[in-house]
């Protein structure tokens, strides 16, 4: 059976408080808060936010002004603007698109110093002493100096 | 001993930029010029950092670190910075910020734009990454965004920074992708100004008197890679 997505059309303009239980797709203005707990909030190209919003998982591909928190993820297209501050386990964020305020990817039930994750130690995994001569770069060779 | 004061301090620091490092199209032959390659325009390159990597270590060992980033955003960036390495990212972009004042021809605005341009408050962030930003202000707005981010960074918080051996007529900046803990890839994108201000190492010293001095490291490209670390008080 075919289940048509909600959306709100390029012509409309919301003031207030939206929420919902199922995905949805904004092309027109909401300014205000936008709440969709376990379900994905499309931001379409012609889509203009100025709202706080949570959801399960964001795809920008519009304009959004205030802060977005995601329990997935955050994605912000090529076309995407936010400003604002985004908390989420996984942000995307394609290249050419607009981005100013801060990110924070930090697994809220884990503890802070669990959460970095695979990265290696650099120092670990280079345990000679600065002071031998460095093995050739892959560009731009330097100096100590 | 006080550097500052040897020195003439930051206003003697400015007041001698502007007399070493005019702006190039103002008075030609003054300041060396790189020459404008087309092919550099599309090139990317692969450099390794040994600032990077030292960068990066100091900021492992800060669980949920805060880092600034000054440039614009880059998606694996915060891939890497985020997720990898646990941090908190704040992405500022003051390169576009000097677009809009160069744009406008509102230039001799940018110090007092920059010393009130970050909300964060004093010796929040953890490490701040500055890129090659400094070639691109005039001295007054360098040393505004200096005292800056010696505001906003913790004792004992670090700053990367890479510094130009030249100026140049190329309206270009450069993003910096961080390949790995010990590589950068270069990649260039237009700008509405080009880098014309080279900073020497005294002039460094003086405007960073508040940080000291980690690593230095002199790539052949004559580009210094700065790290500097906020003094702990005793």
């Amino acid at each position: 059976m075919h289940e048509e997505l909600a959306s709100i059309g390029k012509s409309i303009v919301i003031n207030g408080e939206l929420s919902g239980s199922e995905d949805l797709t904004i092309e027109g203005r909401v300014d205000g808060k936008i709440e969709l707990r376990d379900h994905v909030l499309t931001v379409g190209s012609n889509g203009r936010i100025k709202a706080q919003v949570s959801a399960k998982a964001i795809v920008v591909l519009g304009q959004v002004t205030g802060n977005l928190n995601a329990t997935e993820k955050v994605d912000i297209k090529e076309s995407g603007s936010v400003e604002g501050d985004i908390v989420a386990p996984r942000v995307a964020i394609a290249d050419g698109s607009h981005f100013r305020g801060s990110i924070d990817m930090q697994k809220k039930d884990q503890p802070a110093d669990k959460a970095v994750g695979t990265f290696t130690k650099p120092e670990a995994k280079t345990p000679k002493p600065e002071t031998k001569p460095e093995p050739a770069p892959v560009n731009g060779e330097f100096i100590r100096v | 001993m006080n550097t500052d004061q040897k020195s003439g301090g930051l206003s003697g620091l400015v007041s001698r930029l502007s007399r070493q490092h005019p702006r190039s199209d103002d008075e030609p032959g003054r300041v060396a010029v790189e020459p404008r390659t087309v092919a550099a325009e599309s090139a990317e390159t692969l450099y390794a950092s040994k600032t990077l990597q030292r960068f990066l270590s100091l900021l492992f060992s800060r669980p949920a670190a805060e880092v600034v980033d000054l440039g614009p955003v880059i998606g694996s960036n915060i891939t890497f910075l985020g997720e990898r390495v646990g941090c908190k990212i704040h992405v500022e972009d003051l390169y576009a910020d000097i677009d809009r004042h160069v744009k406008q021809d509102k230039v001799d605005q940018l110090p007092e734009f920059l010393s009130g341009r970050f909300s964060l408050p004093d010796g929040s962030a953890d490490a701040v990454l500055g890129w090659d930003i400094f070639d691109y202000l005039p001295p007054m707005a360098a040393t505004a965004l200096a005292g800056e981010l010696m505001r906003i960074l913790r004792p004992g918080g670090v700053f990367l920074a890479f510094f130009g051996a030249r100026a140049s007529d190329n309206p270009r900046y450069t993003k910096y992708l961080i390949e790995d803990e010990m590589h950068l890839r270069y990649r260039f994108y237009p700008s509405a100004c080009t880098r014309r201000w080279v900073l020497q190492n005294r002039d460094i010293n003086i405007m960073f008197a508040g940080l000291e001095i980690c690593e230095t490291v002199l790539l052949k490209s004559g580009v210094r890679e700065i790290l500097f670390r906020k003094r702990i008080l005793s």
